[in-house]
């Protein structure tokens, strides 16, 4: 059986709504951050896919973009949760409604 | 044969450990599951031909992104945990059905297409030669965007870690000046306050000896 681009971009396609469900669930930012990563990985898998179906390194580029950004986002989002501890509040996506101090 | 065989292996590993992050009680263990996954789809890339992606996907990814999710893990140690009140039943199930509601329209959408065979590639293709080859000559402006993205990143989680947190409205004396420092004890809490950025209060020592 000849593994086509359709079966890499199922398996992206469970990987992404698996992620979605950890979002929409999850109540510790951290794990809200793991399930962004998840999210953003089965993207990068669908990218490589079409590259290489269409023969094209467009896809791999920009997956590598997105791993970048990937990158920059867990610092960011990091910094903020361990900023967010310091300040001893609770690690609750539920209550922390405003950035504000 | 082998290549159904890995596919199949490493599709089945990335959603078991995609499952793992995302159910996990313990925070460390949906890290770990995230680095399962990673591995797996580096896995999937080198399936792809994607050689370069699938070698950076491992060192960067789940060598560099990974370990500073577990550092901040073991930092924050016990209030890293899920808060103790339970997800409603209605939330839950909204987000199981926005999952499969996801998965499905793309499985449909890719699976009414016809697609057949894919391009026919040479052996270098994902390799790092041919991809600089289209990073530095027609995707230049990406990467400087993204050179430049990474050092505003870095900036800004120095920015993030090291500032002094300024008091909240309701809690006017979080910060109460610092006591008087004993003159035997002076230097010592002169060496403290070069070395952390926080206020000092030294606690003085008990006359011992009268």
């Amino acid at each position: 059986m000849r593994i086509g681009v359709e079966y890499f971009v199922a398996v992206s396609a469970i990987v992404f709504g698996i992620g979605l469900f950890g979002v929409f669930t999850r109540r510790s930012p951290l794990i809200l951050l793991l399930s962004v990563e998840l999210m953003l990985n089965a993207c990068n898998l669908s990218l490589v896919a079409f590259a290489r179906y269409w023969g094209d390194h467009a896809g791999q580029i920009f997956a590598l973009v997105v791993m970048g950004v990937a990158a920059s986002e867990v610092v960011i989002g990091l910094g903020l949760v361990v900023a967010v501890a310091r300040r001893k509040v609770d690690l609750d996506v539920d209550r922390m409604t405003a950035l504000r101090n | 044969m082998t290549y159904d065989v890995a596919f199949v292996a490493a599709a089945c590993l990335a959603i078991v450990s995609a499952l793992g992050v995302v159910l996990a009680g313990n925070p460390f263990y949906s890290a770990l599951s995230l680095i399962m996954n990673l591995v797996s789809l580096a896995t999937l890339y080198l399936l792809l031909q994607a050689d370069f992606l699938a070698a950076a996907q491992v060192i960067v990814y789940a060598g560099a992104v990974m370990i500073m999710f577990l550092f901040v893990i073991a930092y924050l140690g016990g209030r890293a945990d899920e808060p103790s009140r339970d997800v409603p039943l209605w939330q839950l199930g909204a987000a199981v059905v926005a999952g499969a509601a996801i998965v499905v329209e793309i499985v449909v959408a890719v699976s009414t297409q016809a697609f057949g065979g894919g391009a026919t590639v040479s052996d270098q293709f994902g390799g790092p030669v041919e991809l600089a080859g289209q990073f530095f000559n027609r995707y230049l402006l990406a990467f400087e965007v993204t050179s430049v993205l990474l050092l505003v990143a870095a900036v800004g989680g120095v920015v993030l870690g090291s500032k002094r947190p300024s008091p909240r409205v309701d809690e006017p004396d979080a910060f109460p000046a610092p006591r008087e420092t004993p003159p035997e004890l002076e230097l010592q809490a002169a060496v403290m306050r070069a070395e952390t950025a926080f206020p000092v209060t030294h606690v003085g020592r008990k006359q011992e000896e009268s």
